[in-house]
């Protein structure tokens, strides 16, 4: 599964033990497709010797900062941008 | 757990003198060169290479970008192919991104994880970009971090704080600050810092940097 730009994704749930690149702030949250990357080698098996393979593409997410922090105090309009690998991200209605 | 008495729990902080993550990056050094993967001449053209980039680099891409609409726009499109017309290469990874601050758009940018940066493109960064302060403020309240940096924002702008968690990196092409319209590139390039293109700074202003 693939995301276009402007698509709603969101940020799976799930814990994960070890090294993965996905922000805790970020869980469950969803926000909206800004830029598709490249695809890059998985740091989740890399770190531990793996190949990383196979390679997961890499999006830039727009969230909405009060969404993300239900306290934030700034601009309605401000916003956080992160990469997020595709496995990590899930359609959102 | 630490051998000393506080109310934190941590891992020993140091090994026989070295941090462990010195001493696991010396083993596979040594490891690396013993198999001849790589050479100790490799390791020190590498370090130098790194500790030898600065801002000026970055610099000089976003004064670039301030007088030539097409630079900015290839600048923007494909960071690395327009820092290799200006002669610097950011190298194939990490993939280096420009992002433009506007009138309605400030960016700032932070690594929560660690400490992602365009090195290639503006040297080792700061210490306090490497600190958990800003690493965990910078997400949470953008707008209290950039005002103990000092940067006042119209009230209606819009601020993106972009986490670089991982392979791309970002660096901020900041406005051109009003009043330079006689400068040259090199003049322009004086003015831009460090911290604009980190996004917890604006471009100095003329007066500013010739009272320096």
């Amino acid at each position: 599964m693939s995301f276009v730009v402007g698509e709603r994704v969101r940020v799976s749930d799930r814990a994960h033990r070890g090294h993965h690149r996905t922000p805790a702030y970020l869980k469950g949250k969803t926000g909206v497709v800004e830029r598709a990357h490249d695809s890059f080698t998985n740091p989740e098996t890399r770190a531990y010797g793996d190949s990383g393979l196979p390679k997961q593409t890499c999006y830039l997410v727009a969230f909405e900062q009060c969404d993300v922090w239900p306290s934030y105090s700034g601009r309605p309009r401000d916003r956080i941008y992160v990469d997020v690998f595709r496995h990590w991200l899930e359609e959102a209605t | 757990m630490s051998d000393h008495e506080h109310d934190h729990p941590h891992s020993p902080v140091t090994f026989g003198g070295e941090p462990p993550a010195a001493a696991r990056v010396r083993a596979l050094e040594e490891l690396l060169v013993e198999k001849g993967v790589i050479t100790n001449e490799d390791v020190r053209r590498g370090i130098d290479w790194l500790v030898s980039r600065s801002p000026s680099d970055g610099a000089r891409l976003v004064a670039r970008a301030w007088v030539d609409a097409e630079f900015k726009a290839r600048l923007l499109e494909n960071a690395r192919a327009a820092a290799l017309e200006l002669g610097l290469d950011s190298g194939p990874s990490p993939v280096v991104v420009a992002l433009e601050n506007t009138e309605d758009v400030h960016h700032l940018v932070v690594c929560t994880l660690c400490s992602c940066y365009p090195r290639a493109l503006l040297g080792p960064p700061p210490d306090w970009y490497k600190s958990l302060p800003y690493r965990s403020r910078a997400v949470s309240d953008p707008r209290g971090v950039l005002d103990e940096f000092g940067v006042e924002l119209d009230e209606d702008v819009e601020v993106r704080v972009v986490d670089s968690t991982a392979d791309m990196r970002y660096l901020v092409v900041p406005r051109r600050p009003a009043g330079t319209e006689s400068l040259s590139e090199d003049e322009l390039a004086a003015l831009v810092s460090r911290d604009s293109m980190i996004g917890v700074a604006l471009p100095e202003t003329p007066a500013v940097a010739s009272s320096r």
